[in-house]
């Protein structure tokens, strides 16, 4: 695998994952009691294993790419995320092996409509065309020294509005790699997104919006009214 | 022409039904026998949608409202099993049921297409089991992947027929067969929201591309299946699609292997 094996200047060719939810657990595997309980009144508990999405092709976006947003949509939530990008074929995995099978990693944001309900979010909240800007490239793990101590920071507008620091969620990913591998199979060049919060800043029709993490690169994107485009 | 992919002789063949029914034309010209080849299914996915609760019956048998909004969601490549394949059920499982299911497979890219026009840009139908296992849904993301996107728990096949070869796909008859016994009926004129409103729907908002595949959602007919029971999909014009539900080998009885993948 090298690292621009996409097309167009998407460094990844398979299909991505994200985790909506961690199963009410942090990183020290302590119940964290309900997640989203103010946004999810229906759902009676919490889930009892990761609960993941996709995001289908055609939301891929390279980096410095232009996300079309229908005049109707005031807002958009930008999550950011580390996107694993796995080595080989893997199934039924143990998280302590889980890293193991990962080739590298990138950076991705994941872009959505505010999530309108935790039953059944309509895709069209998540998987527009452009809602996934991921890249730069995929950097090797091997080249990344402390995965647990990068720190992602997501720009607005060139104002910091986030920062997910990945040790937070660097247990998580072993565990839900294992626990989704016990009934998927991640293919080689598959792509996990791990992210720290099920919502992001908002952004909107004009935002320029740029992740960046030492040690990995700078994913940046702007937000256009698609009106104006045309 | 139906269009089917299998393996034969350690190679991946493209394949069409021959004229007598009963064999399929490999690419290189050679006739082969349906015994002799494994049957994969009949594309490489794009994006696989699937839309739960679309026909009123169902959506009234499990207790759901008719929706307003086409309810979709995605699965992986991985869930898709050929014709006569193999669908593995776990052993704490008790509630799996098939879901027989016309597949719509898009041939062309379009993006804001009018249902007018949806059907300009389908390259043909097959049929899809889209088993659901009731014990591991959750009400997050509903339904989620650990019941949804299974590996091989998605049978499709045996064949793409052409959508030039089917006149009307709005009213095909849909049956469904455990172990020989009719248990599921329908028509696809009964589906909520027709083929035509799923296109305009979902290209309203996204980039339909070839290879893509929308399941249409299953008529009433709930019924458990266990190990051993051989399910049957059929539908009108387009074929019959066999699968049998094995027994799911549990972590604690595999081998242990040190390669990737498996447990070291």
């Amino acid at each position: 695998m090298t690292e621009n094996h996409g097309c167009r200047g998407i460094p990844v060719h398979g299909t991505v994952y994200g985790v909506a939810l961690y199963a009410g657990e942090n990183m020290n595997g302590q119940p964290q009691g309900p997640l989203n309980v103010d946004r999810a009144p229906d759902c009676a508990a919490v889930p009892s294993s990761p609960v993941l999405f996709i995001k289908p092709r055609n939301t891929f976006l390279a980096s410095g790419g232009t996300v079309k947003i229908p005049p109707a949509m005031t807002e958009v939530e930008a999550i950011p995320a580390l996107a694993v990008v796995f080595a080989r074929d893997s199934r039924r995995l143990r998280a302590e092996d889980a890293l193991n099978a990962l080739y590298g990693y990138t950076l991705a944001i994941d872009l959505s409509e505010p999530v309108s309900n935790m039953l059944r979010p309509p895709i069209q909240e998540k998987c527009r065309d452009g809602f996934l800007p991921i890249g730069p490239v995929v950097v090797p793990r091997q080249s990344v020294a402390d995965l647990s101590g990068v720190v992602i920071r997501l720009a607005v507008d060139g104002k910091e509005a986030v920062e997910f620091k990945v040790g937070r969620r660097f247990q998580s990913i072993g565990k839900v790699i294992e626990a989704a591998s016990a009934f998927m199979t991640f293919r080689a060049g598959d792509v996990l997104l791990v992210t720290d919060s099920p919502t992001g800043p908002r952004a909107r029709a004009g935002s320029r919006i740029a992740a960046s993490a030492d040690g990995i690169g700078r994913l940046e994107c702007v937000l256009r009214n698609e009106e104006d485009l045309k | 022409m139906k269009r089917a992919r299998v393996a034969y002789q350690g190679a991946v063949h493209s394949a069409v039904l021959a004229s007598d029914e009963a064999s399929l034309l490999l690419g290189n010209g050679e006739t082969v026998r349906f015994d002799d080849v494994t049957w994969l299914p009949p594309l490489e996915p794009g994006t696989i949608f699937a839309l739960g609760l679309n026909y009123r019956d169902h959506a009234a048998e499990l207790s759901f409202k008719t929706p307003d909004k086409p309810l979709v969601f995605l699965k992986g490549p991985d869930a898709l099993v050929g014709h006569n394949g193999a669908s593995p059920c776990p052993t704490d499982v008790r509630q799996m049921h098939f879901e027989c299911e016309l597949a719509v497979v898009i041939g062309r890219e379009a993006r804001h297409v009018r249902g007018r026009h949806a059907y300009d840009i389908v390259a043909g139908y097959t049929i899809a089991n889209d088993y659901a296992l009731r014990e591991y849904l959750e009400d997050f993301y509903r339904p989620n992947l650990r019941v949804k996107n299974r590996d091989h728990c998605t049978p499709i096949g045996p064949w793409i027929v052409d959508s030039s070869d089917i006149a009307d796909p709005m009213v095909l008859d849909l049956r469904s067969y455990v172990n020989g016994e009719l248990v599921q009926q329908g028509n696809t004129s009964e589906m909520i929201f027709s083929i035509p409103e799923i296109v305009e729907y979902l290209s309203d908002f996204m980039t339909l591309s070839p290879g893509d595949v929308i399941l249409t959602g299953t008529p009433k007919g709930v019924r458990f299946v266990q190990p051993g029971d051989k399910v049957v999909t059929e539908i009108e014009g387009i074929g019959s699609l066999a699968n049998t539900i094995v027994r799911e080998v549990a972590l604690e009885e595999c081998e242990q292997v040190s390669a990737s993948g498996a447990r070291s």
